[in-house]
Order: structure tokens, then C-alpha cells, then sequence
């Protein structure tokens, strides 16, 4: 860097940090705008683009305006009578209900005192460090439908069941099934972000709570914890959300098949996967993609609306 | 006085306390089982990896192992694929995409995470935002669209397209550049005072800085890729260029006998337990590192 360069940096050093443009900066983000583009932006778009056409990947896309929202709403029965009971039901357990329950656990695990509290979130969150391909093999021991499975071995050697249920092919447990499983794996980033937010509150914020007169655990909780992490259970709620809908392949992972047997764990992204890489119907699949993308938004805006700051 | 003798009765348990007190117990009663009922079953892979042949086959199922052995893993090594591939190429196949996506996943979003902090550029607000945006992004939505664009660039059966789709982490991004908010700008303006240009700043200013951030995007990349069969399954017809993870799947799909239960398992295992030492090495820099996760 020559002199002047320098003598002007110091006369004025903050301005360039605040508002002096630095084309370098495009430099910097240039990879991460690439790889952005093509693998979340393009995507997204495509889809919304497919949506409005029929594409079977053989032909160039046909623009057929909203009929493939229109057959979705009116002609799909397995959509309407299964996939959507089935993913409302699935994500509001494993979305805000999988959401409290982290918080709660890391509320409470902030009340410990640090060894143990480590041992138990490590306990709590490893299950977040596997995924549903490599649970397979283990869920498929645990609910095999003969007597040699753990939990049929288990409940007949007590007395409660008579022989062994099929589990993973029945309709009547499959999805409280994918639900459970679901929930088990789902302490993962956001857990860990909310129990680290709740550690950094400041405890003069408590100090000053109890002298204006909060009288228990419960009131101090909802009075002054939450309020302080608010960016934290926001981020928390983002992640519970994403993660609820990333994981809802894993009926077909339990099940072993698409569509799962009578649709009765079929989820959005399972009938998105059905249509698009089994019957070939691009343009149908991308309509139900452009579906989900809608939802999981629609579910972050409450999450923002509950704890965004004002002015967002 | 009274009122502070008063007050004692629910403070007694504070955030974060230094020891332990019996008024935890009633979060402990609540804590232990449910730790428990999470710990089954990665208790059960590690049992079940290493169970004999016979004891696989006991009725009914026993839980624990009695004589552990590494036969399991014996013969998940000596097996091969359909197409005769060893197996250990597939898990040589996991390795170099996991090594590549954590470098470049961390390259990327750094140095992206240093210019949307520190640097003023046009159009830096707008992508912070999409970036924001970006983070309810659900990967899986668009596995269609992801394909078709992914077959016009000529990537299908190219090993790389196993890393590409994992270098830009929205999540990765964020935390990475809340985490350089907390770098006051004073230390930059200083060193570029002293003459460092931007690249050298990165370089030796903020890297050494957000180690902590660094590790997080590791553990979060790591993740993703090591447990993914999506790229294998969908992008890859070739078998010899398929993942670790993918001939898992197949693995537990085709072995439906009950032999076939104890190499799944050890299988579950060898994919499991280099999860869980990275992030017990990292833990304390992630937890450091989310302490700044939050979105205002």
C-alpha cells in the first residue's frame, strides 16, 4: 500500500469499515453466491416455474398455467385424505411440539451444574448425530412384526399383547411410529443454541426480577428467560421447523416402501418423491415442492412473529 | 429482611450453579429416565455390533452382549456389493467427499461470513437477508428441480456432485457471520492502518478469531454429508462412485436375516461413532459459537 493511501486510511479509518464501498467484497462472496445459486436459488425457482407446467422429462415443458394446483386440490385423493391429515399431524407433534420440549430440556438442564449438565445434553443431543438411513436397521430390530422383535418380545413376555404386531406395515402405528423416532433425534442444533442462550442471561436480570417481585421458577421463566433469549428460540423455532420437514423421508426409511403401506405414513416430500421419480410428473412433483415451500414459510412467519424483534 | 428469607425458597436453584443442591433432584427425576430412554438405542448398535453369530440368534432377543466379538465387522469388510465392490471403497469414497466438503464448506462460508460483517458492499443488506431467508430453506422440497439442474451441468455420476450441494450452508453462513459481529471493528481498522490488505486481515485476524464458528460449521457439515445417501441415490448410478452411507441403506434393506442384523449394526456404528468424537472434541467451541446463534 503506498503512502497516501496509508495517511488517508488514518486520517479517516472508521468512514471505510461503515460506508466506503470495497469491491473486493464481491470476491469474498462470489463462491458462496455461486454455490447458493445453483443449489437453493435455481431450484427453487425451477420449481415454481415447473409447477405451472407438465413435464415428464422426455418433452420440453408444457405451460399449463395452475392445473397442476388445481388436480392437487381437487383430484388427489390420496393427497387430501392421507398426505395432508399426515404431515399437519406429524409436524405439529415434531415441529412445536419437538420445539417446547427442547426447551424445556434445556431450561432445565441450565438448573444443573456443569459436569452433569454436559453429560446429560451430550446424552440428549446425540441422537440429533444420526440420521434416519443409518437408524434403519436398528428401528427395523426394535419394531420387527415377528416375535423376535424387541418391543413385540418385550410386551407379549409382560402380558400385554397376545402375538406380535406388524409395526412398521400397520396403519394404525406406523406414523405414531415415524413420530416417535422423529422426536428422539430432533435435539439437535436448536437445543443446543436455546441451552447456550439460556446460560449467557445475565443473572443481574434475575437479581432484579425477584425484587420486582417474581415468585417462582415458572413466572422467571416466562418473564425474564425467554424474553432474553428471544433471537435464540427464534433460531431454535427455524431449526425445528426445517428439521421437521428435512426428516419426513423417514417412512419410507421404516417402511420400506413408496408409498408407504396404505399411505399411512405418507408425508408431503414422500408424494413429492412418488410423483416426480416414480411417475415421471415433473411439473405435478414441482407444484407439491412449491406447496411445501409455502408451509414450512408460513410456519417460520409464526415462529417470527412470536419472536422476531420489531422492527423486522 | 424477611422479604429476602422469603425470596431464598426458589432461588435456591439458580441458572447454571456451581454445585450440586437438592432442589435439582425434582429436574434429575424428570432428566435421568428420559436420558435413558434417548440412550437405548445407540446402546443397543453398540451391543448388537458386537454380538456373536449365536447370540444374534437367541430367543427371545437379549439386549446386552455376553462374549463381544469383531466378527461383525469381519464380515461387513470381506463383503462386497452386487457389482463386486468392496466395501472399504465405498467407505474410501465417504472419506475424500467428507474431507473435501468440510474444507471448502468452511472456505466458503468464511470468507463470505467476513464480507457480509466487516466489509461494505452493494446489495450486502438483501443477501443477508435471502441468507436469513435462506435458513427455512428445506433441501428435500426441491429434490426434483435440484436433479434437472444437476443433469443440464453434466454432473450425473461425477464423484463431485456428492460435495457441491454441501458447500453452501445457510445455517453455516449465519452463525459464521453473527459470530464475526462480535470482532470489534477497531482491531480490523487497526491492522489495515498497519497496511494489511483484506485477504491478509481474513487471513490472520479473523480466522484465528472464529475458531469456535469454524468448528460449528465442521460438526454441522460433517453431519450432512457423512450421514447422506441423497447424493448416491439420486445423482450417482455408478456403484463404484457411491457413498459409505448409501450402501448402508442397501445394506439394511437386502440383509433382512438376522446375521445381516449384526453388520447393519456394526455398519450403524462405524457411521455413528465419528460423529459423536468430533463433536465431543468441539463441544465446548459450538457451544460457545450458538451463544451468538440468535436471529434478531
Amino acid at each position: 500500500m503506498s503512502n497516501t493511501a496509508s495517511i488517508l486510511l488514518k486520517k479517516n479509518p472508521r468512514s471505510r469499515t461503515l460506508k466506503e464501498h470495497q469491491p473486493i467484497a464481491y470476491l469474498f462472496v462470489l463462491p458462496y453466491i455461486i454455490m447458493f445459486s445453483i443449489f437453493i436459488i435455481i431450484p427453487v425457482v425451477a420449481a415454481v416455474y415447473l409447477s405451472f407446467t407438465y413435464f415428464d422429462t422426455v418433452r420440453f415443458p408444457e405451460w399449463i398455467g395452475f392445473e397442476n394446483y388445481i388436480m392437487i386440490l381437487t383430484n388427489d385423493d390420496v393427497f387430501m385424505q392421507n398426505v395432508i391429515p399426515n404431515t399437519l399431524t406429524y409436524a405439529i407433534i415434531v415441529g412445536p411440539g419437538g420445539y417446547i420440549l427442547s426447551f424445556l430440556l434445556a431450561w432445565m438442564l441450565a438448573q444443573l451444574p456443569s459436569k452433569l449438565r454436559t453429560i446429560l445434553a451430550l446424552i440428549i443431543y446425540s441422537p440429533s448425530l444420526t440420521s434416519g438411513v443409518t437408524m434403519g436397521v436398528v428401528w427395523k430390530v426394535f419394531f420387527a412384526g415377528d416375535n423376535t422383535g424387541y418391543l413385540n418380545s418385550f410386551l407379549i413376555n409382560l402380558g400385554l399383547a397376545v402375538e406380535p404386531i406388524v409395526w412398521l406395515q400397520s396403519q394404525d402405528y406406523l406414523l405414531t411410529i415415524m413420530i416417535v423416532v422423529t422426536l428422539w433425534s430432533s435435539m439437535g442444533v436448536g437445543f443446543l443454541a436455546m441451552l447456550a442462550g439460556i446460560l449467557n442471561v445475565n443473572t443481574e436480570l434475575y437479581e432484579a426480577g425477584y425484587i420486582d417481585g417474581i415468585k417462582n421458577k415458572f413466572q422467571e421463566m416466562i418473564y425474564i428467560t425467554i424474553p432474553t433469549i428471544k433471537p435464540q428460540m427464534l433460531f431454535g423455532a427455524v431449526m425445528a421447523i426445517v428439521g421437521t420437514f428435512a426428516s419426513s423421508g423417514i417412512g419410507v426409511a421404516l417402511s420400506g416402501s413408496n408409498p408407504t403401506p396404505q399411505y399411512a405414513g405418507q408425508l408431503i416430500v414422500n408424494h413429492i418423491e412418488f410423483f416426480g421419480f416414480n411417475k415421471y410428473e415433473m411439473g405435478y412433483a414441482a407444484a407439491l415442492s412449491v406447496i411445501l415451500l409455502l408451509v414450512v414459510y408460513m410456519f417460520s412467519r409464526v415462529a417470527f412473529s412470536l419472536f422476531g424483534s420489531k422492527n423486522e | 429482611m424477611k422479604k429476602i428469607h422469603k425470596r431464598s425458597k426458589f432461588q435456591s436453584t439458580k441458572i447454571n450453579p456451581k454445585r450440586f443442591h437438592p432442589s435439582q433432584v425434582r429436574y434429575l427425576l424428570f432428566l435421568f429416565p428420559l436420558a435413558l430412554f434417548m440412550l437405548l438405542p445407540l446402546v443397543y448398535i453398540f451391543n448388537h455390533a458386537f454380538k456373536p453369530l449365536e447370540e444374534l440368534f437367541y430367543y427371545p432377543p437379549r439386549f446386552f452382549v455376553n462374549n463381544p466379538t469383531l466378527e461383525n465387522f469381519r464380515r461387513l469388510f470381506e463383503l462386497t456389493g452386487v457389482s463386486g465392490i468392496p466395501m472399504s471403497r465405498y467407505l474410501f469414497n465417504s472419506i475424500v467427499v467428507t474431507v473435501l466438503v468440510l474444507f471448502f464448506s468452511v472456505l466458503i462460508a468464511t470468507l463470505a461470513g467476513y464480507a457480509l460483517s466487516k466489509l461494505a458492499f452493494k446489495g450486502k443488506k438483501i443477501m443477508n437477508e435471502i441468507n436469513t431467508l435462506a435458513l427455512m430453506f428445506v433441501g428435500v422440497a426441491v429434490m426434483i428441480p435440484r436433479y434437472l439442474v444437476v443433469e443440464q451441468l453434466g454432473l450425473i455420476d461425477n464423484f463431485f456432485v456428492h460435495v457441491l450441494p454441501y458447500l453452501a450452508i445457510p445455517v453455516g453462513l449465519f452463525l459464521v457471520k453473527q459470530f464475526i459481529d462480535q470482532i470489534p471493528n477497531e482491531l480490523i481498522d487497526a491492522s489495515r492502518v498497519d497496511g494489511a490488505n483484506e485477504w491478509q486481515i481474513y487471513v490472520k485476524i479473523i480466522i484465528p478469531l472464529i475458531k469456535p464458528a469454524i468448528a460449528t460449521i465442521v460438526i454441522l457439515s460433517f453431519q450432512a454429508v457423512w450421514n447422506s445417501a441423497d447424493t448416491s441415490q439420486t445423482y450417482i448410478n455408478q456403484d463404484s462412485l457411491k457413498t459409505f452411507a448409501f450402501y448402508m441403506g442397501t445394506l439394511t434393506n437386502n440383509t433382512n436375516g438376522v446375521a445381516g442384523q449384526g453388520m447393519g449394526a456394526a455398519a450403524s456404528l462405524i457411521m455413528f461413532v465419528p460423529n459423536l468424537v468430533i463433536f465431543i472434541l468441539m463441544q465446548s467451541k459450538v457451544m460457545d459459537t450458538m451463544a451468538h446463534s440468535g436471529i434478531k
